[in-house]
């Protein structure tokens, strides 16, 4: 990490140049219409001054001079619109083949899971090269993932996922820093972002402590809830609950009548509050595990029914 | 237009108007404005109401199901009443019938009471029923009665909150209108010349009538959601 | 603009000079002060009750500006720091911007710009500065006794189940302040709607009534809003009712929806006043008809309405959906073009003018360029795109300065010492008073110009401790708030000097035109000995020189 003084952050993403390009076109159109501004009251203030010589022959309104001041800025705030919404349209569309990182944040910890199971708390190791995905969740207040040198920045809300991506393309150190004011060491919720090549990033994965995945976290939760003894054990058909095998991103057809895409944050609900959205043809029977989960055994959980999806679907089970 | 206009005009015109015209025409906009913030402050709530009601359809619905549908359509009633009332009390104000104006707004405030009390009512029911979702209080929904789990039973909470919020800042709203209703009946029992000026009578029937309408809107919004 | 009849003439020297009746001299006790119900009064009442607010809440910002000029804790520990940055915000916007030119310039001016003789509702304008202090000085108090460490934003869950200072008293503090705002601003607007002297048309009005205008619509409109949602975070503290709370189904996105209709909106509200005070600065001492003067005044109502729309674009990260982003970032660069139409007309305004150098100007000038800069760089946040990496860090806050202080404490100064000899009677001292405006103008960008690249190079806001590299540009920072403390402090002075020893003003020192120019200094508690007539527009200079 280069902490010396520095006008300019850090190039660190496949987003910081078309960010910075946009920024430095904004700061020329701000640049050009303050001087232009400045000079003009100057330039008046000292050659109308009271004691000056000069001809004076103020005007009290010209139509041709208003349009142009009404067209000219529309053009160029209509220009820099499309030009940010294009970008803003890639900014906010996650790539399909993206790598997913798990990250709990709390007062005043961030805490990150890889898809292997690796844990960290306030750094995050990350391949260079390569999308990364942030599927984010607070325990308690709104905070807000910003790391400066990829231009990114998410707020991380309790209750619900938030996600966002960056592909990082400059190995080493940057800035993490929680944007969102999440009470008395607000500003201690910091940490760094450590960007490798894939290689060395693939062999510090497999390093470390060896926590249980996931989703072997998750299946022994399964276990533990009995949640088998409505959904089945995935080897043949549930009798009370919907089938979970492949459940993750099904289209699940609703009691209201209406369809759902069956992604984390309907898995999330769905057990937490089972009923909020119960799948077609089923009794809300199911209890409420609230209070029961915190958000990384619920990320666990979620993994293990995400990986359900390349279970073998018994034939002639029920189709919720 | 010069001072002279102003020692020739009636004793209810303040010094800052030029005629009574205009002090009329001031003193209905400002309470017509006023009417507007109440709608906005109102329309906040709401709001609020709105989107919780479609996040959480299954706890609304059967939390709504346990308010008093006929003690809130009787308040319904009792409110149009006074409404109507007030109307013509402002009728009474206007052609200067100081007998009929009092017992119009008498009128007024026993039907304004009636509503507070059968309100409060209410409050004390659901009070008993442990429906009142205070810190320290016990709160208790029969969920299962009402083919809700634990989960749902306790965002029913939600509802109950909105609800007492609304209600109270309606019932607020009321104390205030009946304050405004007594300190109007003493000034006409006192005075007899009070119809000279029909305009406090007027802007508060304009109040009243605010009041009156939001209930409109509460009632339903409230007691009525699960209806299809 | 004239009146019927000429002013009486002063009368010659005489041994013992009996002062003419005005509202100053109508009464000396407190108790004529406390329960006046003279506009002019109140106006003095809130100038003396929001400089009060003024310079707590700029205590508060100096202590953390001292404490920001090292990386580390050195001054105060966290909790004190989050303590103090809340302060100053809900100080200076609920208790000072909020309230300054509307409440002090506005009650003082607007009956006297349309001939009336007061507001419409001149009981109801005592109750709205009683509000706004007993709000204020509650607040003030709880503040400084137990504190509160939401930001002035009181985003939930942090502030409705988290937070463990006094979250509670201080909405109700503000929830209180909120009705000032809406009975000033309906005063206002009836007011001017019926109160205008004779020929006063909608298009003679001088700017600064139009400006008033709008702002008291979003007063009226946006401030029951934010009421309820203060309110419902009151509930929630006080008596456990789980409005915003994820854990009970509730949603703390929706309270930031509910706090940005009302808070953005409320930017143009301390704003827009300061644009009217300008186009009255400028008129006057450029001695010109305010260029395109429509064109300024309906700017005025576009902004007002379009300000409405916009909230969205304070919530680009907080997961809004691409859709929503795409629609508030284009309304948000809509209000961008009514800001341009003032600024281009404001510049046009000086072209071929007589132009005064005297002190008011000089804030004038130094209004439209801060504004202008403070207005580009909205341009920035307004893009997501851009808005992603900028958004909570210090160019935001260097942007909102620029408007609020840059501009609006700007515009307020310049028409303070504008209006002063109308005021009080006496002048300014005019040396100091330049001085102290150009003070004011370096130690502001020293101050707030690094912020800018502070905040694209990565600072979050409200950060107590920060990174080494951003030391350099916070000290800057820091050593510009010291020079405009220092700026802040010197109007403070000499203006309480002129007060007993000032120049005696009489009743048109600028030679400017407007009603409230026709009347002596300080104005009679009538205002005008007779309901003056209306018969030419604003700014009428031209007309003027000419007779002369």
């Amino acid at each position: 990490m280069d902490t010396g003084f520095r006008i300019h952050p850090e190039q660190a993403s496949t987003a910081a140049p078309q960010v910075d390009a946009l920024y430095f076109f904004l700061l020329g159109v701000s640049i050009f219409f303050t001087v232009l501004i400045a000079g003009l009251i100057v330039y008046f203030a000292i050659r109308f001054r009271q004691s000056a010589k000069t001809t004076r022959r103020p005007m009290e309104g010209n139509m041709a001079l208003e349009i142009t001041w009404i067209v000219v800025p529309l053009v160029i705030v209509t220009m820099i619109f499309f030009w940010s919404m294009s970008m803003y349209y890639d900014m906010s569309r996650i790539p399909e083949d993206a790598l997913e990182i798990h990250v709990v944040a709390k007062q005043w910890m961030w805490k990150f899971q890889h898809p292997l199971g690796r844990r960290e708390i306030d750094t995050l190791h990350v391949p260079a090269g390569r999308a990364v995905k942030l599927t984010m969740i607070s325990q308690d207040v709104i905070h807000s993932f910003f790391v400066p040198a990829f231009r990114v920045k998410q707020d991380v809300l309790p209750g619900r996922y938030s996600r966002t991506w960056f592909e990082a393309t400059e190995p080493g150190e940057y800035h993490l820093f929680c944007a969102e004011y999440c009470g008395t060491s607000h500003s201690q919720m910091i940490g760094r972002v450590v960007v490798m090549p894939q290689a060395e990033y693939q062999t510090w994965l497999a390093g470390g402590p060896k926590p249980d995945e996931p989703q072997a976290a998750g299946e022994a939760l399964f276990a533990r809830l009995r949640c088998g003894g409505c959904h089945g054990d995935g080897r043949e058909a549930p009798k009370r609950g919907p089938l979970l095998a492949g459940v993750f991103e099904r289209r699940v057809p609703l009691q209201s009548g209406t369809t759902v895409t069956a992604d984390e944050d309907y898995l999330r609900q769905s057990i937490l509050r089972p009923d909020a959205r119960l799948v077609a043809g089923f009794e809300p029977m199911m209890p409420s595990y609230q209070g029961q989960l915190g958000e990384e055994e619920m990320n666990d959980l979620i993994a293990y029914l995400k990986s359900l999806g390349h279970a073998a679907v018994p034939a002639g089970a029920n189709q919720p | 237009m010069s001072d002279t206009t102003t020692a020739h005009a009636p004793s209810t015109l303040v010094h800052q108007f030029d005629d009574i015209e205009q002090q009329r025409l001031a003193d209905t906009m400002g309470m017509w404005l006023f009417l507007a913030t109440e709608v906005l402050l109102f329309g906040g709530l709401f709001t609020t109401f709105f989107v919780y009601r479609s996040m959480h359809h299954e706890a609304f619905i059967a939390a709504c199901q346990t308010l008093d549908m006929v003690g809130g359509g009787i308040n319904t009633g009792v409110l149009l009443c006074s409404s109507l009332t007030m109307a013509l009390a402002v009728h009474a104000a206007q052609s200067a019938d100081r007998r009929k104006l009092i017992a119009l707004l008498l009128a007024t405030m026993v039907l304004g009471l009636a509503f507070l009390v059968i309100k409060f009512s209410e409050y004390a029911h659901k009070y008993h029923e442990h429906h009142i979702p205070i810190r320290g209080m016990a709160f208790h929904f029969d969920g299962e009665e009402h083919g809700l789990d634990a989960a749902h039973a306790e965002e029913t909470k939600l509802f109950y909150g909105l609800y007492f919020a609304m209600t109270g800042v309606h019932a607020a709203h009321m104390f205030i209108g009946l304050t405004i209703l007594s300190i109007l009946l003493v000034r006409a029992l006192r005075y007899p010349t009070t119809t000279e000026n029909y305009m406090p009578v007027e802007i508060s029937g304009l109040y009243w009538h605010l009041i009156d309408l939001v209930w409109i809107y509460l009632y339903p919004t409230l007691y009525l959601i699960d209806l299809h | 603009m004239s009146i019927v009849e000429e002013l009486p003439a002063v009368p010659s020297p005489a041994p013992v000079e009996v002062p003419e009746p005005n509202y100053l001299n109508a009464g000396y006790t407190l108790r004529s002060w406390l329960l006046t119900t003279d506009h002019k009064r109140i106006g003095i009442l809130y100038l003396i009750s929001i400089t009060f607010f003024f310079f707590v809440g700029g205590a508060a910002a100096t202590l953390f500006r001292l404490e920001l000029m090292t990386p580390g804790a050195d001054l105060v520990e966290s909790e004190t720091y989050n303590k103090l940055f809340t302060m100053h915000g809900v100080l200076m916007i609920f208790f000072f911007l909020i309230p300054s030119i509307p409440a002090v310039l506005g009650n003082f001016l607007i009956p006297m710009m349309i001939g009336a003789r007061d507001l419409a509702f001149p009981k109801l304008n005592l109750i709205s500065w009683y509000l706004l202090v007993i709000g204020g000085l509650f607040t003030t108090w709880v503040m400084l006794v137990g504190g509160v460490d939401t930001g002035w934003t009181f985003y939930t869950p942090y502030s409705s189940t988290y937070s463990n200072t006094y979250v509670m008293v201080t909405a109700i503090g503000i929830f209180i302040t909120g009705f000032s705002s809406i009975l000033t601003g309906l005063n206002f607007i009836v007011t001017i709607h019926t109160m205008r002297a004779p020929g006063m048309t909608w298009f003679r009005l001088p700017l600064f009534v139009w400006s008033s205008y709008a702002t008291s619509l979003i007063n009226v409109l946006g401030t029951p809003v934010l009421a309820a949602a203060l309110l419902l975070i009151a509930l929630e503290r006080g008596l456990g009712i789980g409005i915003f709370d994820p854990a009970l189904g509730g949603d703390p996105i929706l309270f930031q929806h509910l706090f940005w209709f009302y808070s953005h909106p409320a930017v143009y509200i301390m704003v827009l006043p300061a644009m009217g005070v300008e186009s009255e600065l400028v008129a006057h001492f450029t001695r010109n008809r305010v260029f395109g003067y429509k064109f300024v005044a309906m700017a005025s109502l576009a902004i007002a309405l379009l300000g409405f729309l916009v909230w969205g674009h304070h919530m680009f990260v907080s997961g809004q959906s691409y859709f929503a982003g795409v629609v508030f970032s284009a309304l948000s660069y809509m209000i961008a073009i009514p800001s341009a139409i003032k600024v281009f007309n404001w510049t046009t305004t000086m072209y071929g003018g007589t132009i005064r150098w005297d002190t008011p100007l000089l804030y004038a000038m130094g209004f439209i360029g801060l504004f202008t800069l403070g207005g580009l760089t909205g341009l920035f946040l307004a893009a997501p795109s851009l808005d992603i990496h900028m958004h909570d860090t210090y160019f935001v806050v260097a942007h909102f300065h620029y408007i609020m202080v840059g501009g609006t404490v700007m515009a307020y100064l310049g028409g303070i010492h504008f209006w002063w000899p109308k005021m009080f009677g006496r002048m300014y001292p005019e040396s100091w008073a330049r001085f102290s405006a150009i003070l004011i103008f370096v130690g502001f960008n020293l101050t707030f110009f690094p912020q800018f690249i502070l905040g694209y190079t990565g600072m979050p806001r409200r950060y107590h401790i920060y990174a080494e590299e951003f030391q350099v540009l916070n000290v800057m920072s820091s050593a510009g708030a010291s020079i405009l403390g220092v700026g802040y402090l010197f109007p403070m002075c000499y203006l309480f000097w002129s007060l007993k020893y000032g120049k005696p003003a009489g009743p048109n020192p600028w030679n400017a035109t407007g009603l409230e120019w026709q009347t002596p200094s300080p104005p009679p508690t009538e205002n005008f000995p007779i309901t003056p007539i209306v018969d030419e527009a604003p700014y009428a200079y031209h007309h003027k020189e000419l007779t002369h």
